[in-house]
C-alpha cells in the first residue's frame, strides 16, 4: 500500500443526525506531515476514525490506492495506525509487552517476528525498559509513548495522532515531540496544540463545520491571525511559528 | 479510598528469584488450586487433612520467603469477613450444650464445625495469598488461558484487572471534587449526590468501553483475541506440582477410604 490520503467529499452523519463532515477533500502525499487543526465539533476525529474504516462515510476515500469499504477494512487497518487521545483506551492489555503485541498478532504474525516487532517498536518510542509493567503503572508521557509503540509494531504506513500532546507535562511533551520527529512514516497529527503542529508538521489543514476550509504550510497558515480566529484557533502570545519550525529544524 | 490502594496487594511479593516465584504459573494455579480443593472437600473435623495442607503451604511460603506479616497483610482482606459470618454457627448448630451468652446457647458440635470452616477458610485463603504473591496477574491469566479456561473469562478477567484501577482514580477524583465544594454528608437524606456520582462514573465507564473497543478494532481485533505466548513447563515445574498436590490428593483419598 502506497500512502497517501485521497479524500474527495467525504461526508458522514452520526445515527442522531449530527452532521460531522460535510464533504472533506483531502489529498497527503507520502512522507509529509500534516496538522489538522479546528475547533472543537470540527469533524477531526470522525476524519481520523475514518482513515482505518472504523466508520465509513458517503463520498470517496481511498488511502494508498484502497477504496475504504467494508470489505477492504482489514486492509486499512493493517495499513493505518491510529493513536487514541487517552491511552488508557488505547492500551488494554495487562502488560506493555502484550498490548504491543496485540496488534501484530492479530496481523497473523508469528511468535518470533510478534517478539521482534514489539522490540523494534519499544525501541523506537525509547520504552524498551518498561516491557513487562503494567500501563497503569506507568506516567501519562511513558504511556503516551507506549500507545504509539503499539501502532508502530504494525509498521503502518500513516501514522494518525489524536492529540498527542494532551496532558502532557513540558518535558513529556518535549519527548514526544524527539520520537515523532524521528518516525519517518506520513503522520497525520490532530490537534489543539498549535505550538506543537508548527514544530513536528510542514502542513497544516483546518477543519471546521465538517469541511477543510484551509491548508498550506504551517507557517504561513499559523501566522493568519485573521484565519485562526474565524475558526476559534489561537497561538500562545509571542509564538512565530516560523522560528519554531527553524528551531527544531 | 484506602480499599483502593490495597489493589497493590494484588502485585507480587517475596523474593522473585526465589523457586517458586520462577515456576510455572500453570503449576502453581493447580498446585495451590489443588491444596485448596483437599481442604475444602474434607469432612469438617478431617485435621489431617488440614495439617497437611498447612504445611504444604508452610513450605510454599518459605520457599518464596515471603513472611508471615506480608501473607496476613493480603489475608485479612478477606479473612475476617468470612470469620464473621462463620461464627454464628456455633450458636445455631443444634448439640450438646457447653456455655451460654445471654440468651444464646453454644453447642460443641457447633464449635467443631466452626474450627473446621475456619480451617477450610485459612487455607483457601492463604492459598490464594500465595498464588498471588508469588505470580502476577497477568501470568495467572495467561495459565488460565492455557489451561483451556473458556477465553471470554479470562478477557473478561484481563479488562477487570487493567481498568479497576482506571475506574478507581475516576472515583477518587470524584470523591476529592465532591469534597472540595463542600460535600459532607452528614445523614441518608444527604447521600443523592452519591447517587449521581454514580450514576456518572457508570455513563464514564460506558464511554471508555466504547472507546476501547475502537482502539482493539483499529488494532485489527475482530472478535476473538489472539494467542497468549506459549508458556513451558520443565523438570522443576513438574516437581513442584508433584510435591504440593501428590501428598495431600494422597491423604484426601486414603482418609476418604478409612471414613
Amino acid at each position: 500500500m502506497t500512502c497517501t490520503i485521497h479524500a474527495r467529499d467525504l461526508r458522514y452523519t452520526y445515527p442522531g443526525g449530527h452532521v460531522a463532515l460535510a464533504g472533506v477533500d483531502l489529498a497527503v502525499n507520502h512522507g509529509e506531515r500534516v496538522a489538522v487543526l479546528g475547533p472543537n465539533g470540527a469533524g477531526k476525529t470522525t476524519l481520523m476514525l475514518h482513515l482505518n474504516g472504523l466508520l465509513l462515510g458517503e463520498g470517496e476515500l481511498r488511502i494508498g490506492g484502497v477504496r475504504a469499504a467494508r470489505e477492504t477494512v482489514a486492509q486499512l487497518r493493517a495499513g493505518v495506525g491510529l493513536v487514541f487521545q487517552d491511552p488508557d483506551d488505547q492500551l488494554f492489555m495487562p502488560t506493555v509487552r502484550e498490548d504491543v503485541a496485540f496488534g501484530p498478532r492479530n496481523l497473523g504474525l508469528d511468535a518470533a517476528e510478534t517478539q521482534r516487532r514489539v522490540d523494534e517498536a519499544l525501541a523506537a518510542v525509547g520504552m524498551t525498559p518498561v516491557i513487562d509493567r503494567p500501563p497503569h503503572e506507568l506516567s501519562m508521557g511513558q504511556r503516551r509513548r507506549v500507545a504509539i509503540a503499539t501502532v508502530l509494531a504494525m509498521r503502518p504506513q500513516l501514522l494518525v495522532l489524536d492529540e498527542p500532546s494532551a496532558n502532557l507535562d513540558p518535558r513529556a511533551r518535549r519527548e514526544l515531540l524527539t520520537v515523532l520527529d524521528g518516525l519517518d512514516t506520513t503522520l497525520l497529527v490532530v490537534t489543539h496544540d498549535l505550538p506543537f503542529a508548527a514544530r513536528l508538521c510542514e502542513r497544516a489543514v483546518v477543519l471546521d463545520g465538517g469541511r477543510v476550509v484551509a491548508d498550506g504550510p504551517s507557517d504561513a497558515l499559523l501566522a493568519d491571525t485573521v484565519l485562526l480566529s474565524a475558526h476559534d484557533l489561537e497561538l500562545p502570545e509571542g509564538f512565530a511559528p516560523a522560528v519554531a519550525r527553524r528551531v527544531a529544524a | 479510598m484506602s480499599g483502593l490502594h490495597d489493589l497493590s496487594l494484588a502485585s507480587v511479593a517475596g523474593d522473585p528469584r526465589s523457586a517458586v516465584h520462577r515456576r510455572d504459573p500453570r503449576v502453581k494455579l493447580l498446585g495451590l488450586g489443588s491444596v485448596t480443593l483437599v481442604a475444602v472437600s474434607a469432612p469438617v473435623s478431617a485435621w489431617p487433612a488440614y495439617a497437611g495442607c498447612a504445611a504444604v503451604l508452610t513450605g510454599v511460603a518459605i520457599a518464596a520467603r515471603l513472611s508471615p506479616a506480608t501473607i496476613w497483610r493480603r489475608a485479612r482482606v478477606i479473612l475476617p469477613l468470612v470469620l464473621f459470618a462463620a461464627a454464628f454457627i456455633p450458636f445455631v448448630r443444634e448439640g450438646r450444650v457447653v456455655a451460654s451468652v445471654g440468651p444464646f446457647d453454644l453447642t460443641a458440635e457447633g464449635l467443631s464445625t466452626f474450627a473446621g470452616v475456619a480451617a477450610k477458610t485459612a487455607i483457601g485463603t492463604v492459598s490464594a495469598v500465595l498464588l498471588g504473591a508469588t505470580t502476577s496477574f497477568p501470568d495467572v491469566l495467561r495459565a488460565l488461558e492455557r489451561l483451556r479456561t473458556p477465553r471470554l473469562f479470562v478477557l473478561v478477567a484481563m479488562l477487570t484487572y487493567r481498568y479497576v484501577f482506571v475506574v478507581a482514580g475516576e472515583v477518587r477524583r470524584m470523591r476529592t471534587a465532591m469534597r472540595a465544594r463542600g460535600y459532607r454528608p452528614r445523614h441518608l437524606l444527604q447521600a443523592g449526590p452519591v447517587g449521581h456520582a454514580a450514576g456518572a462514573l457508570f455513563l464514564r465507564a460506558h464511554g471508555r468501553g466504547e472507546r476501547i473497543y475502537l482502539a482493539m478494532a483499529a488494532r485489527g481485533f475482530t472478535g476473538t483475541m489472539p494467542q497468549a505466548v506459549p508458556l513451558r513447563l520443565c523438570a522443576a515445574d513438574v516437581l513442584f506440582l508433584l510435591a504440593a498436590a501428590v501428598p495431600l490428593v494422597a491423604l484426601r483419598l486414603t482418609l476418604e477410604v478409612m471414613a
